[in-house]
């Protein structure tokens, strides 16, 4: 039986949310949750692994709780954790600016941002806890921009008409996770969290179909240790890297979650991805990622190419009658603002009619010519100097003078483990949060909502959940040597021992980078039928040669840079099969996810409601093997559906 | 392009560890100095030999992973930029480039160019942080604070932890590190009921890990890539002045 003749299983339930009025349906969860006794939280052990602005929040806030938390991370230290890299801003429905925004309003931007493809309990709950994350980061010292007057500053931001974006410059990544970073070395100092950094997790371990602990392995020793708990959380980021290029930090791995996955854990939706319009073009063969230049410079830059095939001119010898400003011609009344997906779909139709400017032919122009003109080249430093210096560093072009050159990139990856309201995940004890999971974006996020998710798990929602969940169960004493701990560990061993074993004549780049084409040109910006099949034909084999032909200097017992990546691209290699054969059974289009088969008759994304109303969660049943689909039905019962237009 | 490099090799941590010469034909302008080592890397890698190890992470100069000195600069010769952003076209065609790893006494190698530096952590642990447990922060709104301060608080803040300014220290100082973090919370409302009790536990961190005292050379500020101002540092000394010999920190 092939991979793609997949199964329908029984469907999933959030069991965990409750019903009534939505407004009121967290408070009434928290209401109803066990509580755990005080004087004995600290016999409960917790294990957080990742250190991004989910778990760092987590971590801290749950070592404050009196948990006994034990926390890791692949960086030298928790602060390095992607999250870091997050430029644009957070929102939050403060309405401080008096124009109409509220809780309300910021779940239904949400919902509609998503097309429709995620749960409104959970929405609703996201919008609501917005406003005490800053409440909380303001309290610890984070220094967000401000006005004259002391007061916070926000900006819109991502094609919303509410200006509630808050941010510390182009830095709001940095100086969250900064925060959660403290606050979680307070919790080390205060003996509540034991941090091991430069540890990767390679295995879950599930002890009676509970998750009881993980097994890592010491990036530096080399050593193989199991750790156990009486609950897991996983934040461990997107998958983003499965297409080798991206704006995600080179670590970013979809391991933990794959692993978990292969335990039982299902997997929501792997194929809603998001490629971001506005990044640096790639520059040669050697390019190793790539750079995000922040949204915001399409409030003011102008998207053009020019109109004659083949026009090889200098822009800025290019007249005026001569540019194609194709988001302006398109969409008149959103114009260079319209949202990620439709922007980075446009660019990729001008460079696939050869209309594409640059070296590659994969990039357009994000020219400021105008905004100088009107505004003052000082006016245009002011408010994007840091990033023209960024720009003017990596291409070594200056924007003020030639038009920058874009094109869109992956950036970020709405689906991943299976949750419920709680954020558990279908194996019971083992939670899911930030990045990680699939449950707060549908199949498309909004600008400057994933810091927002990844706090509010971290801080607001799991410490609540979680103590449910250990309060209402038995969790005996798991020993060092059960059975299931040993076989995890020989797990990692054995893995380890066959890929080192392989001595092939292909490096694990190499095999990465194949794979990154395969997905973006099969399961990039627009995805069809025949593509897919295709690169469902190519993944497996591209696995096997990959099992069989790579080669990996060194050995298991040292810091060993090319083992580490090549378990990675292991999993990506699984993962990326996954993605394809989720796409493929998507007849539709729905946000992030373009089928070339659905669309109007201009050209715009063609959800369909009727057949799939639903989040896809796949059961693992082998490397290879055909997976098993479990629907979860989404019901809006508040938002309802509509073909989003931005023309 | 065609480089010389000249790149330190060390298998762990006893290991004496050497200068080792390797040539790299096809480099090109575009390239990060990471992106040449990549390729380095790839050569070594077919031919049977161990790559060089080097930490790194999200190459755009704000992690604040990589680490290694280049030309004898910590991060490389270009001003206000980290190592994974310095572009191959900042070099000659022919250069010979030496590469070797952050060298101080609180960093030591772990292997080729991979340093430690969990000692800032330990030093963030500390005290840098203001204590508020989840949930009980008051609304956002109660608390202004003059935008002159939070500007320099965000300048401050702004620091990678690269340790940079510790590797470009004749003493191996992390003062600019540690007046940066100070600054940060300092110059908040919201810093001030901890503001002597960290800096004493801060300082006496940092000596505790074997970083060096401050003698004001500037280096530090000179190589920083976030070019953190090197009035931190004042900043440091007035804050640990009046908390010591000032008497502002109340023992508890
Ligand atoms: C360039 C860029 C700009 C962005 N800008 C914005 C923005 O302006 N606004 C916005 O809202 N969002 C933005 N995003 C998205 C946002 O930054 C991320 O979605 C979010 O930070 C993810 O946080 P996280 O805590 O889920 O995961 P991460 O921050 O990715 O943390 C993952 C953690 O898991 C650890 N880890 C992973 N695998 C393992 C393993 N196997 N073993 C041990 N540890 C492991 C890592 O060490 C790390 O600590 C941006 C993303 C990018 C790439
Ligand atoms: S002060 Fe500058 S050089 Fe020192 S750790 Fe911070 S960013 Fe790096
Ligand atoms: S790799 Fe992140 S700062 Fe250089």
């Amino acid at each position: 039986m092939s991979y793609s003749d997949y199964s329908e299983g029984t469907p999933v339930f959030d069991k965990a949310a409750p019903d009534g009025p939505i407004e009121t349906r967290w408070e009434r969860r928290k209401f109803s949750v066990k509580l755990v006794n005080p004087a004995n939280k600290r016999k409960v052990k917790i294990i957080v692994v990742g250190t991004g602005l989910a778990g760092g929040a987590a971590a801290a806030t749950l070592g404050e709780a009196g948990y006994h938390v034990t926390s890791f991370c692949y960086q030298d230290s928790p602060r390095r954790a992607h999250s870091i890299a997050a430029q644009g801003g957070i929102n939050a429905a403060k309405n401080y600016r008096n124009d109409g925004d509220s809780v309300y309003r910021l779940f239904y931007d949400t919902v509609k941002g998503g097309d429709y493809r995620s749960r409104e309990s959970n929405v609703h709950r996201l919008a609501e806890i917005s406003r005490q994350i800053i409440d909380q980061c303001v309290a610890q010292g984070v220094p967000f921009a401000r006005e004259y007057g002391g007061l916070l500053d926000t900006r819109s931001f991502g094609g919303v008409q509410v200006s509630r974006t808050f941010y510390a410059r182009g830095q709001t990544g940095q100086q969250l996770l900064l925060g959660a970073y403290q606050a979680l070395e307070r919790q080390v100092n205060a003996g509540t969290v034991t941090m091991y950094p430069r540890h990767e997790m390679l295995e879950l371990i599930v002890v009676e179909g509970r998750a009881r602990g993980v097994v890592v392995r010491d990036m530096i020793t080399g050593e193989i240790e199991s750790h156990l708990a009486d609950a897991v959380v996983l934040a461990t980021g997107g998958y983003g890297n499965v297409f080798y290029l991206s704006t995600n930090a080179k670590g970013c791995n979809v391991t933990a979650s794959w692993r978990a996955h292969r335990k039982g854990a299902l997997f929501a939706n792997p194929c809603f991805t998001q490629i971001h319009p506005t990044c640096i073009p790639v520059s040669g063969d050697h390019q190793s990622k790539l750079t995000l230049m922040s949204e915001s410079l399409r409030n003011d830059g102008r998207v053009w190419v020019p109109k004659q095939i083949g026009d090889s001119r200098d822009p800025r010898e290019i007249p005026h009658e001569e540019r194609d400003y194709f988001l302006e011609r398109k969409y008149p009344s959103f114009g260079n603002l319209v949202p990620r997906d439709v922007a980075s779909r446009a660019a990729k139709e001008v460079c696939d009619e050869k209309r594409g400017v640059g070296p590659s032919g994969l990039g357009v122009y994000l020219d400021f010519d105008d905004a100088i003109q009107r505004l003052g080249r000082k006016a245009v430093e002011a408010k994007y100097g840091n990033l023209f210096e960024m720009y003017e560093r990596i291409t070594g072009e200056n924007p003020y003078e030639v038009p920058m050159r874009i094109f869109p990139a992956v950036h970020y990856t709405m689906g991943g483990l299976w949750v419920d309201y709680d954020l558990q995940s279908t194996i019971p004890g083992l939670y899911v949060a930030g990045e990680a999971n699939f449950s707060d974006h549908g199949a498309n996020r909004l600008g400057a909502s994933a810091l927002m998710q990844g706090l509010s798990d971290g801080y607001f929602v799991l410490p609540v959940t979680i103590g449910d969940y250990l309060a209402s169960n038995k969790l005996p004493e798991v020993a060092p040597d059960a059975p299931e701990v040993v076989e995890a560990e020989k797990a990692v061993t054995d893995r380890i021992e066959s890929l080192l074993s392989i001595n092939g004549s292909r490096t694990v780049d190499s095999f990465h980078r194949e794979l990154g084409h395969i997905m973006w040109d099969y399961c990039g910006m627009e995805r069809t039928e025949d593509g897919l099949r295709k690169a469902l034909e190519l993944i497996p084999e591209l696995r096997r040669e990959f099992w069989n032909n790579v080669k990996i200097p060194g050995t298991g017992a040292e810091l060993n840079q090319s083992l580490e990546k090549a378990g990675r691209v292991a999993d990506f290699l699984e993962l990326g099969e996954l993605m394809c054969l989720d796409a493929l059974h998507r007849k539709e289009s729905c946000g992030g996810h373009f089928r070339g088969e659905s669309q109007t008759e201009d050209g715009e994304a063609q959800r369909d409601d009727e057949n799939f109303s639903y989040a896809a969660a796949w059961e693992y049943t082998g490397r290879g093997s055909a997976p098993v689909l479990h629907k979860e039905e989404l019901l809006f019962e508040y938002v309802h559906p509509t073909q989003r237009s931005y023309k | 392009m065609k480089v010389n490099l000249r790149v330190w090799r060390q298998h762990d941590a006893v290991d004496k560890g050497r200068m080792v010469e390797y040539v790299v034909e096809d480099a090109s302008e575009d390239m990060s100095f990471l992106e040449l080592l990549d390729v380095l890397n790839e050569k070594l890698i077919l031919s049977g030999e161990e790559p060089v190890a080097f930490d790194h992470d999200c190459r755009e100069g704000i992690c604040g992973t990589c680490s290694m000195v280049v030309d004898g600069h910590p991060h490389g010769p270009e001003k206000a930029t980290t190592v994974c952003q310095l572009h191959m076209r900042k070099f000659n065609d022919g250069a010979t480039i030496t590469v070797e790893p952050f060298r101080a006494g609180a960093f030591p190698v772990i292997k080729d160019l991979v340093v430690d530096r969990g000692a800032f952590d330990k030093i963030i642990q500390a005290g840098g942080y203001i204590s508020a447990n989840t949930g009980s922060a008051p609304e956002a709104h109660s608390t202004p604070v003059p935008k002159a301060n939070a500007d320099r608080s965000f300048a401050a803040a702004n620091c990678i932890g690269c340790g940079a300014c510790v590797a470009a220290c004749p003493n191996g100082s992390a003062s600019l590190f540690l007046g940066a973090k100070l600054t940060h919370l300092g110059e908040m409302p919201q810093g001030q009921p901890e503001r002597w009790e960290r800096v004493v536990n801060m300082v006496e961190t940092h000596d505790d890990a074997g970083f060096g005292g401050c003698t004001n050379t500037g280096a530090c500020a000179t190589a920083c890539p976030k070019e953190i101002p090197l009035d931190v540092i004042s900043q440091l000394n007035h804050d640990y002045l009046k908390a010591t010999v000032g008497g502002r920190r109340k023992k508890a």
